[in-house]
């Protein structure tokens, strides 16, 4: 802070451009916190929303690269895919069932939403762990072509995400239920479920793009 | 047990990198003895390597890229000195080593000298000129600081455990492959950019929100100072670039390690993919590193000819048109790749048209300067010699962006020669810019100004020495990366070129001895006021260094060049304003989270690279365990009293008081 200065006036005109101010001078701190925390989290998804336009880009350009191997309409299963998606889905709604929750320091609410999201989040991977064994089973693994490669690097990508976001899910109740739903807990409530919400962003153009127009080619 | 590592690995038959790693080993050694023999180590802990104060973490980013800055220009002496002695001889360096040599001096001076450097410099400077206490995210920032020097490391630990990647900066397939390139060099550079791209990107998240949404009070978006305008600007370059970096070297790394087929000359693999992915992260990356430099400019530039920045608007509409475009011109890294003439006649428009925006630039601190009182001090002459050296750097781009002309220079050293003028030229002078401008404000001492001058006209000169003539070779058909030659002509300009190297080398002695002198001689040089320059902005509003809360009471800001408003005012009033109320403040506490979670990546990252699975195991539970760790713990902050505060704050403004009365004497 300036020595210099004391004398200056805030000039209430320009509040309306000025609203953007440090958190402890906000009116009420814990949301500006909040505020922050959100909006950072939300780049860093779309960094990683990034990340997969590569992964789809390069499906994209290899999907034809079958090398005389299968193509995915030979290999995809889409009631298969239609029970993984359902999973999915639903699970972002008992994970938005937890963020209620949380917010209610409701722990039945909250406990059992995250239970349910975490329960269709495996569910959901074992479908796909499922479905990818028995491509490598058939002799479609992803070193059979590029498609392949391409393939099972973006479904898998994001089934990674999945996996981590499970790992995330579990270190959050057992974070709940040892200190309670502390402000910065919540925050990373907060976060958790963004994260989860992006997947289900994520699945939905890659269940068009790779298996609905897979299907369909 | 330890997968792919032997005793073989260490190459006990090859002097220079066992010379160059024991005499690396001899420093580190003897540093650690030093410091242990000191008693230090325990502040360098409590106050250092676990600070997650932002000036802190800004210093030590600074540092890591002045120590690689010499790892690499020790390259490139090897280089130069090569190419000028193999004329129709092998020289010294047998081609493999040679390849590793460009390979290791390309990705330290991007990744780890060029990326830091400007990172640690916005690092330290943007978060005061915001007049707010630190970044969005304090404990994420050292997070990031300490996975970039991961990924240093392992770089350096292939100088003596097995060996760096042969293929250049950047592992163009298929001879990255696994089948071109069965070592393990490849697997370091990829592992090591990985890791550090992971602490990069999440700087850029950390920046982006800072910008964004933390403000002192008044301090609007067209009230920023330009270098926050280009730290922005760089951040969103790095949420949005690095990504497609992860992805393309993860796809490289599947073919490598578990024979997936995306660039592998088989089974429907292509690799101009690659060259598209990565130019698509590495055009924007070329603007990543130039726009802070743009903004250190337009800082220095402004403060020594003593007046508000010309045309800011412009410059702020010219740097987010360049943030734009950067994304819209990668192709022309690959001209010769065969896209048709259409492909390339657009993307050789789109590459001029950069320039205009950038001209814009160049023609605004022109006009800065123009009729302004022009204080030629170290870093006005780095600003001065960027301007001359980026424009013919500029031009020699837009002759690329022609894509006949390309045809014919593709590959060569004109190529070299462009990309040296504008990264040294642009980038590095702007670097070395900030550090002495910024320098007082770090340490509370200034740098000696005849030293760095004689330091700036040494790195100007051996710049043009070392590096026009490669122009000229480019010209006359020499290609970039040989290791010898047998062309006579070839060999007067190559001569040329390493005495300019010698001459630069000279530039880095004396950059070493200004900083040496500067620190014997601190008192003589001290900056009692924390305004050393009459500069403009909010970071000359505090002391130097500055306390840890940075601003005891949040600046309130009125117009551009926020401190100037309120010194203006002071200078009329003819004494410093009345002191303001203080109150408690709360910082946040310091966290070893980063040095221990970048412990385990080193681990995991060595682990990866010589197939010991285990090992790559335990440390991603150690990662893990060091983020539950921390997400476990109660306090995350400490309050620093009124008290403190205000026997801080009153010393700062007595020192100004007496300055003040100073100069109203003088006048």
């Amino acid at each position: 802070m300036s020595a210099f200065d004391a004398t200056a006036v805030y000039d209430p005109d320009r509040r309306g451009r000025d609203r953007r101010y440090m958190p402890e001078h906000a009116a009420d701190e814990l949301l500006s916190k909040r505020i922050i925390v959100g909006y950072g989290f939300w780049i860093f998804l779309l960094s990683d929303i990034i990340m997969f336009s590569a992964f789809f880009a390069t499906y994209a350009v290899l999907v034809g690269a079958t090398a005389g191997g299968p193509s995915g309409r030979e290999l995809f299963n889409l009631p298969n895919v239609a029970v993984e998606t359902a999973c999915l889905l639903l699970s972002s709604f008992t994970c938005g069932l937890a963020s209620i929750g949380a917010r209610m320091r409701r722990g039945s609410w909250f406990y059992g939403a995250m239970m349910a999201t975490g329960l269709l989040g495996a569910a959901f991977l074992g479908i796909e762990v499922h479905e990818f064994q028995g491509m490598v089973a058939q002799g479609a693994g992803p070193t059979r072509s590029a498609f392949l490669s391409a393939f099972f690097t973006l479904v898998g990508c994001h089934g990674l995400h999945v996996t981590a976001g499970l790992l995330w899910l579990l270190t959050m109740v057992a974070q709940v239920f040892a200190k309670g739903y502390r402000a910065d807990i919540l925050r990373r409530i907060l976060c958790f479920s963004l994260f989860w919400h992006t997947l289900d962003i994520i699945w939905v153009a890659l269940f068009t793009v790779v298996y609905l127009m897979g299907a369909a080619r | 047990m330890f997968g792919k590592l032997t005793w073989e690995a260490v190459p006990l038959d090859q002097p220079i990198p066992l010379i160059a790693a024991a005499l690396i080993g001899v420093v580190i050694v003897g540093v650690l003895a030093w410091v242990t023999f000191k008693g230090w180590l325990p502040y360098l802990w409590r106050e250092w390597i676990t600070s997650v104060d932002h000036k802190r973490i800004g210093i030590m980013y600074t540092l890591l890229a002045m120590v690689m800055l010499l790892r690499g220009f020790a390259d490139a002496i090897m280089m130069r000195s090569q190419q000028a002695l193999a004329f129709q001889s092998g020289g010294y360096l047998p081609p493999e080593h040679y390849d590793q040599i460009f390979s290791a001096h390309g990705t330290l001076m991007i990744f780890f000298v060029a990326m830091p450097f400007v990172i640690g410099l916005m690092n330290f400077v943007m978060p005061l000129q915001l007049g707010i206490r630190d970044v969005a995210f304090p404990t994420l920032n050292s997070v990031s600081l300490w996975l970039t020097a991961t990924g240093a490391l392992l770089v350096n630990i292939s100088l003596v455990v097995g060996e760096f990647a042969r293929t250049g900066w950047l592992p163009y397939p298929p001879l990255s492959e696994m089948t071109y390139s069965p070592g393990v060099g490849v697997d370091y550079y990829l592992w090591s950019i990985q890791i550090s791209g992971v602490g990069t990107l999440l700087t850029g998240v950390n920046f982006v929100t800072t910008v964004l949404k933390m403000h002192a009070p008044g301090m609007t978006y067209m009230r920023m100072p330009m270098f926050c305008w280009t730290t922005l600007a760089t951040s969103l370059l790095i949420v949005a670039a690095f990504p497609i970096l992860t992805a393309t070297l993860a796809m490289l790394q599947l073919d490598r390690y578990l024979g997936f087929h995306f660039f592998s000359n088989e089974a429907g693999g292509n690799m101009m993919m690659f060259m598209n992915l990565i130019w698509a992260w590495g055009h924007p990356e070329v603007y990543i590193l130039i726009l802070p430099a743009f903004g250190i400019f337009s800082e220095v530039i402004s403060t020594f000819s003593g007046k508000p920045l010309f045309g800011y608007r412009s410059m702020v509409m010219a740097t987010m048109a360049i943030c734009l475009l950067s994304f819209t011109v990668w192709l022309h890294h690959f001209f010769t790749m065969g896209a048709g003439a259409d492909v390339n006649a657009i993307f050789g428009i789109a590459s001029m048209i950069i320039a205009v925006p950038t001209g814009v630039k160049i023609f605004n601190w022109l006009f800065t300067m123009y009729g302004g009182r022009v204080v030629y001090s170290t870093p006005m002459l780095w600003s001065l010699g960027f301007m001359v050296t980026f424009a013919i750097g500029g031009m020699t781009g837009v002759l690329l962006a022609a894509p006949p002309v390309d045809f014919v220079l593709h590959n060569s050293l004109f190529l070299v020669a462009h990309f040296h003028n504008v990264i040294i030229g642009g980038l590095l002078f702007g670097a070395f810019a900030g550090y002495s401008y910024w320098f007082p404000k770090a340490f509370g001492f200034r740098l000696h100004e005849g030293l760095g001058k004689a330091a700036f006209w040494c790195w100007i000169v051996g710049f043009y020495v070392a590096f026009m003539p490669l122009y000229v070779l480019g010209l006359m058909g020499m290609t970039r990366r040989m290791q010898h030659y047998d062309i006579a002509a070839w060999r007067p300009w190559l001569l040329i070129a390493a005495a300019g190297a010698a001459i630069i080398a000279a530039g880095i002695i004396l950059q070493i001895a200004q900083l040496a002198v500067s620190i014997r001689r601190r008192e003589a040089l001290r900056d009692e006021t924390g305004d050393p320059w009459d500069g403009r902005s909010l970071e000359w509003a505090t002391s130097s260094p500055p306390p840890a809360f940075n601003f005891a009471v949040p600046p309130r800001v009125e117009g551009e060049d926020a401190y100037w408003t309120m010194k203006q005012r002071a200078r009329r009033q003819a004494k410093v304003s009345e002191e303001p109320s203080y109150t408690d403040i709360e910082i946040p506490k310091n966290s070893p989270t980063g040095f221990i979670c970048a412990f385990f990546a080193t681990f995991m990252g060595f682990a990866l690279i010589w197939h010991i699975w285990w090992l790559v195991l335990l440390a991603a539970l150690g990662a893990y365990a060091t983020f539950v760790v921390f997400a476990w713990r109660d306090h995350g902050e400490y309050t620093i009293a009124a008290e403190e505060v205000a026997r801080i704050d009153r010393a700062n403004r007595s020192a100004r008081g007496k300055a003040l009365v100073q100069m109203q004497a003088a006048q």
